[in-house]
């Protein structure tokens, strides 16, 4: 997909320039010197990167890049073998998916994203369902969760969940995603994580979730993108983070770099 | 055991029961079983969008209690027939106390069930703890309460022990259960010693299952079931703005009606079983922490799909080990009343097809085998079925092979008219053909 004719005229730059500070907003998310292998498999190896308020940073690469194994590291779901992350400027631990939610780390997964079987409240609360009072059982509160939800919706313009009770099972493949976006997007979150959020959606639906992208960076979040759409990338993106092998391969700044650049930095600098 | 009960028993009510009684009676029980299941799977709110005349969608929106309820109302009439006993206030009686020992295991296996694991282990739980029970009690000489809650610790005990194995070093449950299956009874053997039998004469072990609370009381708790009922409907009516007319109401009128009709019938009798009320208890306690409560929602989170759920930060260690320490708990509790029934613990106690009857009962309750989907009301009206059978072809004096074929008969059809319905239900109302009973409020 990411490998287009157009990308067929390159010179052999190597495109192996320094994560660039960024620019802009604060930071909000420092990730350094990332590194995961799996068995004798390197998925990610020393990677740096990092993200600000109000940026949306593209993370591209090829299949088995460690994109997935980066945000998944991020989000709190993969343990590292060694890193480092600083959010706003300190030092966190990111042990588990509930301190990433903690530390306002919010993440849309590519798969196994939501409960098949809950409606969508349930979907939208999933382990932070509210309580209605503090005891070692918390009693759900159905009734206060249902306006928060058809909030989030209607700030991503979901109109077509007609309703919220449904089993996410019934919706299709674009309302599962706002659901998912809506459930990030729920109570103090500072970065969002989207895993290709557009694959598998048509082309209406898609347009849709780039639109929530632009609207997150709007509302001064920090997004992270993963995605195999040049087109996707070019539209939304600030800053252009390359993978290659579990390295990076360069961060390019959305406004000055080609597509050309891009997808050459993506097959690892060669043609 | 319970042959001999029952066909002692066969003399001793009254038999001359008028035909339009028998009628309503098998109505009553079985719609206070549909008003259980209603509870938990109505909250789907909405969604008209059906081809399914209303009054048939109301009744699948019911969740999964049809089968099981049409299958009761067909057992209730065969055996009424076939018996003239069947109904009787004495009959029924009996067949709810032969029940609870079953319904607390299918209970445990239905939470475990919800997530998508099996314990195989409960019937050796049941026979070991009312085996802890009878030495407590019998040799020992502790008190009746000690011993009690003596064997429901060991009971949580075991289920911890095999919870631990299967949540934190993540052996599959099915294999850890049968480990402690054999296990189990091993140290039910061991306990027993070499004359396997022990009885237990012990006025309030036995008034577990053995005793009946005043005919005053029984109306008064059937009478607060029965207003909680309607006015739970009327409020969820109210929510709804009136759109759901049938399964809004007329279910809950109905049931309620009936439940007191049951309070009657076994009024009229001796009154309602102690360890019914029990039973009760666990199960109202059981619906209440699954639909109600965060731990009980995130259980149904984990059977439908383990890996969202613990992205969304939920402990579902935490909650695996917790279903299977309940479990074992509930595993004790059966063997408590299967001791106070029985009077004795012996080495058959809790053996032979207990184990299977009570994951039977979940499964033809509406339980799914894996996970996510079923209500504790499964236990009772699984339960229910699985007894009355059971009762039913003792009262025609059915030989032990015959009642074994219709009892694996109705299990085959029960679960097979409930997939059908539900496939059904899924193919006109909706794509992708899940129908199930998870909504919570």
């Amino acid at each position: 997909m990411l490998i287009r004719a157009s990308s067929r005229r390159f010179s052999k730059r190597r495109l192996t320039r320094p994560a660039e500070e960024s620019q802009g907003g604060s930071e909000v998310l420092r990730a350094v010197d990332v590194s995961k292998s799996y068995g004798g498999v390197v998925a990610l190896d020393g990677v740096t990167v990092s993200v600000c308020q109000g940026e949306v940073l593209a993370l591209v690469g090829d299949n088995g890049a460690g994109k997935s194994t980066l945000v998944n590291i991020i989000s709190g779901v993969v343990r590292p073998d060694k890193a480092e992350f600083y959010v706003l400027g300190n030092s966190v631990d990111i042990g588990s998916p509930a301190v990433a939610r903690s530390l306002g780390i919010r993440t849309v997964h590519q798969e196994q994203k939501l409960a098949e079987n809950l409606d969508v409240i349930e979907n939208v609360f999933l382990g932070e369902e509210l309580a209605r009072w503090a005891g070692p059982l918390h009693m759900v509160d159905f009734k206060s969760m249902v306006q928060p939800t058809e909030v989030a919706l209607s700030k991503l313009r979901i109109t077509t969940i007609a309703d919220i009770r449904t089993p996410v099972a019934r919706l299709s493949g674009g309302q599962r995603q706002a659901v998912a976006v809506a459930r990030a997007t729920l109570g103090q979150y500072r970065i969002v994580l989207l895993d290709e959020p557009t694959t598998g959606l048509s082309v209406e639906a898609s347009a849709r979730v780039m639109d929530m992208v632009m609207q997150l960076r709007a509302g001064g979040c920090a997004v992270v993108l993963v995605s195999q759409s040049i087109e996707e990338i070019f539209e939304v993106a600030d800053r252009v983070a390359v993978l290659h092998r579990g390295r990076l391969a360069g961060v390019f700044t959305g406004a000055e770099t080609t597509p050309e650049e891009v997808v050459t930095a993506v097959m690892g600098g060669q043609l | 055991m319970r042959s001999e009960e029952n066909i002692g028993q066969r003399g001793v009510g009254d038999v001359k029961v008028a035909a339009a009684r028998e009628v309503r009676d098998g109505g009553e029980r079985s719609a206070q079983l549909q008003e259980g299941q209603r509870q938990p799977g109505t909250s789907r709110a909405g969604g008209r969008q059906g081809r399914v005349p209303s009054w048939l969608s109301a009744i699948v929106e019911q969740g999964t209690a049809m089968p099981a309820v049409i299958s009761l109302v067909v057992i209730a009439v065969f055996f009424e027939i076939e018996s003239r006993y069947f109904l009787t206030g004495s009959n029924l009686s009996n067949l709810v106390v032969q029940t609870t020992t079953l319904v607390p295991i299918a209970l445990g296996e239905v939470g475990v069930l919800l997530l998508a694991e099996i314990d195989l282990s409960l019937g050796s739980i049941v026979g070991a703890t009312s085996a802890i029970l009878g030495v407590m009690v019998s040799e020992v000489g502790l008190p009746w309460w000690l011993g009690m809650i003596i064997a429901l610790a060991c009971g949580a005990a075991m289920g911890a022990f095999q919870g631990a194995w299967i949540a934190f070093i993540r052996i599959p449950s099915f294999v850890v259960t049968i480990g402690g299956w054999l296990g189990f009874l091993g140290l039910q053997l061991f306990i027993l010693g070499p004359q396997g039998t022990l009885s237990i004469f012990n006025p309030q072990v036995a008034a577990l299952t053995g005793s009946y609370i005043p005919g005053g009381a029984g109306w008064i708790v059937g009478g607060a079931l029965a207003a909680a009922v309607i006015a739970r409907a009327l409020l969820r009516l109210r929510a709804a703005g009136g759109r759901r007319r049938f399964g809004s109401l007329a279910l809950p009128a109905l049931a309620a009606v009936l439940m007191v009709g049951v309070v009657a019938i076994l009024n009229s009798y001796k009154g309602v079983p102690t360890a019914f009320v029990v039973v009760m208890g666990l199960l109202l306690a059981g619906w209440w922490i699954l639909q109600h409560t965060r731990p009980g929602r995130n259980v149904f989170a984990i059977g439908g799909n383990p890996e969202p759920a613990r992205r969304a930060g939920i402990g579902v260690r935490r909650i695996r080990f917790t279903a299977f320490v309940i479990a074992g708990t509930l595993g004790a509790v059966g063997g408590l009343m299967a001791a106070s029934y029985n009077s004795s613990a012996g080495t058959l106690t809790g053996g032979g097809t207990l184990l299977l009857e009570a994951i039977g009962a979940a499964v033809i309750g509406g339980t799914s085998l894996f996970g996510g989907q079923g209500t504790v009301w499964a236990a009772l009206s699984g339960a229910l079925i699985m007894s009355a059978i059971s009762n039913g072809l003792d009262l025609m004096n059915a030989s032990s092979p015959v009642k074994y074929m219709v009892q694996g008969a109705v299990v085959l059809l029960a679960v097979t008219v409930d997939t059908l319905l539900r496939r059904r239900a899924g193919r006109s109302r909706r794509l992708g053909g899940i129908t199930m009973s998870v909504g919570a409020q």
